[in-house]
């Protein structure tokens, strides 16, 4: 049982010329493992901001964060084992793998970095690894990123995030740079790994209809605020916030383009 | 505004670091050439002159380190750059600006005329790419890699010695003193043309294959595919919106090779035995005058700078979004 | 836009039976070089290889010591005892040139190693800290990129009475590794920012490996391309303190050949002594502005398939310059929605194949979009 909590987080940029700004302003929230929280917003709300505090890209301004009661180490051994412990799948796929190295290169480097498994064992691990990602490990093992699709690629990025045998895991929009016709199969398999390993899962999204289906718990960021809280179908169903409220409007709602024809379908 | 202000600070501090790497070059030099020539030249040397000297080349051993740097940096703002050995002791502000004109009119041309037709050619080769065009590029990057001073050599054996067509050495006529005449002028162009053509031939392979990379990556920009599917005459669409775009790096680069105007064919120069700045620097070196050197070396160094100043001042007036972004 | 074969046709939820490419050393090696594998780069680099064995293997090659002086042939043409002919004191021409090969070599490779040291350290280092550090590296580069190189090469070299190979390669590198940590820095600065090197950081990898594993092999197209670019200019800069003569004569190099040519009054009429070492000048920087080109389009694919695009569209009989017309006219054109450019081939994505992998450019790094840099 893991948990991780954010205590008055505050993450304040400088920006030079015009001023201040404040990404994040005293934010609450606990993860534990076995849950899954969406954290909803539109882009520029701050989610990637507690994204990139969650895994020690950057450092909050003030408040504290806290790994079972332990504050995050500055640095060391203590760190790494911090980094162990919480991994992230980035939204990018394209991006988010190194296009000079093979899939092997990618899932050895955490097991070799972290000691997860003997090293006449890794060869082993990362094969078992891609099969629990639904890839065929003889396929892609010695492929390079851009000879594989966005879906295969995001799949190699989950298995990279649980090489550590992480206990959290942050999924920043993870599907959000995919086809729209293979997004479900990637959620449904961070939906599997998830219950299979126990997981805390910070489901990161602008997408409500997912993050109802597939989280406990939902949270609403706005300007670096959290509005509202609580339980997903309760967030969703009945919103209370007036933010809330706009974002569940926006999104697009299959009934109304069959009442109206005519209108754009959405785009991702 | 703090784009401006940033970069101001960034030549501020490069002047201020080839100026001062100017005042530290002498005093690495070998041996004290320049005391002994002022002792050989006791009576002819003004104690002026002589102080000034001194204090280019950090003989008063009397003085620190920080005050000969005071008193060098006094003597630059006053414009007193010492006194040339070789050319009889002439101030060397008023040594180099005599020989100032001829290489600019002669580069400063010759770079104006390699810029037009090379951008022109380059334009041409990536609007028709995979055409016969394509040739272009082999051909002239062959005379760009030839060294400008063989190119010169080769020249004059051709046209000026064998054809006769040219004059093969100096800026006008033996015996001709500069004046504005007709006469005169004539003289300067005819032997003007073949230094200048070596130049052209040898320096527009940069800009064809520049020019040409450009267009190819414009040409597939959206607004140019626009363009054409607004059913525009070919000719408006390469010269409104392909070479357009694709003209601001060249147009950054030609204002880049300003800068080489001065400093840029010492050997040419010397080729020709064209009396500009290379030829004099090479004099210098080889008479062991080192004020002149110095002195030579700080122009060239500031005309580099002062073209760095007109390339993102270009690109500023011409391209708004390099504003925020820092170069 | 880049050429459908790369392109690897395979959905996720029935992986195609394939056997795994495996990986050697020998294709691993083979990678870290695939900027070098097209024609341009290939033709380049048989000329310099050409060049490379003549100065390793001069001393057999050459038919006479390079001041092996033959008072019988003085100033002679081209014969069956001398194929280039003879200097003024009788001096084999081609002997001559086969011995500078080394010098020209030798001196060239050992400034573009010491300049990319420098420029790779500094511009690596400069693009990846960020803040006062890196701009005070990159100050440090600016000055030195106003600096001019040839008149400083000339007052350094004219200090020393024989200055050393080594010191000469020095001057060269001293003043010609600037540009290349400039464009480094610019790409480094683009790469930092990769989720690819965030997810290193995140994952705790050190510093040391961020940036030797993750980083550099990303930037090896551009550091070939500044290291092929300074070895041409410090051959050219050689060459040219040599014909000044600032460099002794001892070090026998192609420019040294040219200035005993002009000062022994060879110009215009003993041709032989003078135009094959211009000519050797001219076919190694061909060589290497060759391996350039080749490595431009590798960083910048636009730029290869630009003219094999426009050369396929030419032999169906379409003008490039006008392909939005030549779509709608070509037969498959009539089935697609007419709206404008979006209907342009180039804009169709495959919409069968979902998770089919897009098409993408080699593993290059981003094209550094720099403008400044060209």
């Amino acid at each position: 049982m893991t948990t991780l909590e954010f205590k008055d987080v505050t993450k304040r940029y400088r920006i030079r010329g015009t001023g201040d700004f404040l990404a994040l302003d005293k934010v609450n929230f606990t993860l534990t493992s076995g849950k899954t929280i969406a954290l909803v917003g539109q882009s520029g709300s701050g989610k990637s901001t507690i994204a990139k505090i969650l895994t020690q890209l950057e450092r909050a301004t003030s408040g504290e964060v806290l790994l079972d009661g332990k504050p995050i180490p500055r640095r060391g051994r203590a760190l790494r084992s911090y980094r162990q412990q919480v991994r992230m799948v980035f939204q990018d796929p394209f991006a988010s793998l190194n296009p000079y190295h093979t899939i092997r290169h990618h899932i050895e480097r955490p097991l070799r970095l972290d000691k997860v498994v003997p090293n006449e064992e890794v060869e082993n691990e990362v094969y078992r690894l891609l099969e629990r990602v639904r890839l065929e490990p003889n396929d892609v093992i010695d492929r390079r990123p851009h000879e594989l699709s966005g879906g295969q690629r995001q799949r190699v990025a989950i298995a990279r995030a649980l090489a550590s045998r992480p206990s959290l895991l942050i999924a920043d929009e993870p599907v959000s740079m995919l086809d729209v016709s293979i997004r479900l199969g990637v959620l449904n398999l961070l939906a599997d790994l998830q219950r299979e390993n126990n997981l805390g899962v910070l489901y990161i999204t602008h997408d409500l209809a997912t993050a109802r289906h597939f989280s406990d718990e939902i949270m609403v960021l706005n300007r670096g605020v959290v509005v509202e809280r609580g339980n997903a179908d309760d967030v969703i169903l009945n919103p209370q916030h007036a933010y809330t409220r706009e974002l569940r409007d926006a999104s697009p709602n299959p009934d109304k383009h069959f009442a109206a024809p005519g209108t754009t379908s959405p785009r991702s | 505004m703090r784009f401006f202000l940033r970069r101001t600070a960034f030549y501020l501090f490069t002047a201020w670091a080839a100026i001062t790497i100017n005042f530290f070059l002498p005093r690495f030099l070998k041996g004290d050439p320049v005391s002994a020539y002022i002792a050989k030249n006791q009576g002819l040397i003004s104690p002026d002159a002589a102080a000034a000297l001194r204090t280019l080349f950090g003989l008063d051993k009397n003085q620190s380190l920080l005050e000969q740097y005071i008193s060098y940096w006094k003597l630059l703002l006053s414009g007193d750059l010492g006194r040339s050995f070789s050319k009889g002791l002439a101030p060397v502000t008023d040594v180099i600006a005599s020989a100032l004109p001829w290489t600019i009119g002669l580069v400063g041309i010759a770079t104006i005329i390699s810029f037009v037709i090379g951008t022109t050619l380059g334009a041409y080769a990536g609007w028709r790419r995979g055409s016969k065009a394509d040739a272009l590029i082999p051909i002239t990057t062959f005379f760009s890699t030839v060294p400008y001073f063989w190119l010169g050599l080769i020249a004059i054996a051709f046209f000026a010695t064998t054809l006769g067509w040219f004059p093969a050495s100096h800026a006008y006529d033996k015996g001709a003193s500069p004046e504005l005449t007709w006469d005169f002028i004539g003289q300067v162009i005819n032997h003007g043309t073949l230094p200048a053509l070596t130049i052209v031939v040898s320096s527009l392979g940069g800009w064809v294959l520049g020019m040409r990379n450009m267009m190819v990556t414009v040409m597939d920009e959206d607004y140019v595919t626009v363009a054409q599917a607004k059913g525009l005459p070919p000719r408006k669409v390469l010269i409104n919106y392909a070479a357009r775009n694709a003209v601001l790096p060249q147009l950054s680069s030609f204002a880049l090779s300003l800068g080489f105007i001065v400093g840029g064919t010492l050997v040419m120069e010397l080729v020709f035995s064209y009396p500009g700045v290379g030829k004099l620097l090479l004099d210098a070196t080889n008479a062991k005058d080192y004020p002149l050197m110095q002195g030579l070396f700080l122009i060239i160094t500031l005309t580099i700078l002062v073209a760095n100043i007109l390339a993102d001042v270009a690109y500023a007036i011409l391209d708004p979004r390099t504003r925020q972004s820092e170069a | 836009m880049t050429q459908p074969e790369t392109a690897v046709m395979a959905a996720v939820a029935d992986p195609a039976p394939r056997t795994a490419r495996k990986q050697t050393p020998f294709t691993k090696f083979a990678q870290a070089f695939s900027m070098f594998r097209n024609g341009k780069s290939i033709t380049g680099l048989c000329i310099l290889g050409f060049f490379v064995l003549v100065a390793i293997f001069g001393d057999l090659l050459a038919p006479y010591g390079p001041l092996d002086k033959d008072f019988s042939a003085l100033r002679q043409g081209p014969s069956s005892t001398h194929w280039l002919g003879t200097t003024h004191m009788g001096e084999d021409v081609l002997s001559q040139l086969i011995y500078g090969t080394r010098g020209v070599l030798v001196v060239g490779f050992a400034a573009g190693i010491i300049a990319t040291l420098i420029a790779v350290i500094i511009g690596v280092t400069a693009g990846y800290m960020g803040g006062w550090k890196s701009e005070s590296l990159s100050a440090i580069t600016n000055v030195f990129l106003v600096i001019p190189a040839l008149p400083l090469m000339i007052i350094v070299a004219s200090q020393y009475e024989n200055p050393s190979l080594l010191l000469i390669a020095g001057v060269l590198a001293l003043t010609g590794w600037a540009w290349g940590s400039r464009v480094l820095r610019a790409q480094t600065m683009s790469l930092r920012n990769r989720d690819f090197v965030q997810a290193a950081r995140a994952n705790g990898e050190p510093l040391y490996r961020i940036i030797a594993v993750e980083m550099l092999p990303n930037l090896i197209a551009i550091i070939a391309s500044s290291f092929v670019g300074t070895v041409t200019a410090a051959v050219l800069g050689l060459t040219t303190l040599a014909f000044i003569g600032v460099i002794p004569i001892t070090n026998l190099n192609w420019g040294t050949i040219l200035f005993w040519a002009q000062q022994n009054g060879a110009f215009p009429d003993f041709w032989w002594w003078y135009v094959p070492a211009g000519l050797c000048i001219a076919l190694l920087g061909m060589a290497l502005s060759l391996i350039n080109f080749g490595i431009d389009e590798y960083v910048n694919p636009r730029l290869r398939s630009a003219g094999e695009r426009a050369r396929e569209m030419r032999k169906k009989g379409i003008k490039v310059t006008s392909s939005v017309t030549a779509v709608r006219t070509t037969p498959t054109s009539g089935t697609q929605p007419d709206d404008g450019a979006a209907s342009a081939p180039r804009h169709a994505s495959p919409a069968v194949d979902l998770d089919a992998v897009t098409p993408v450019a080699p593993p290059a790094p981003a094209n550094p979009d720099d403008t400044t840099a060209r």
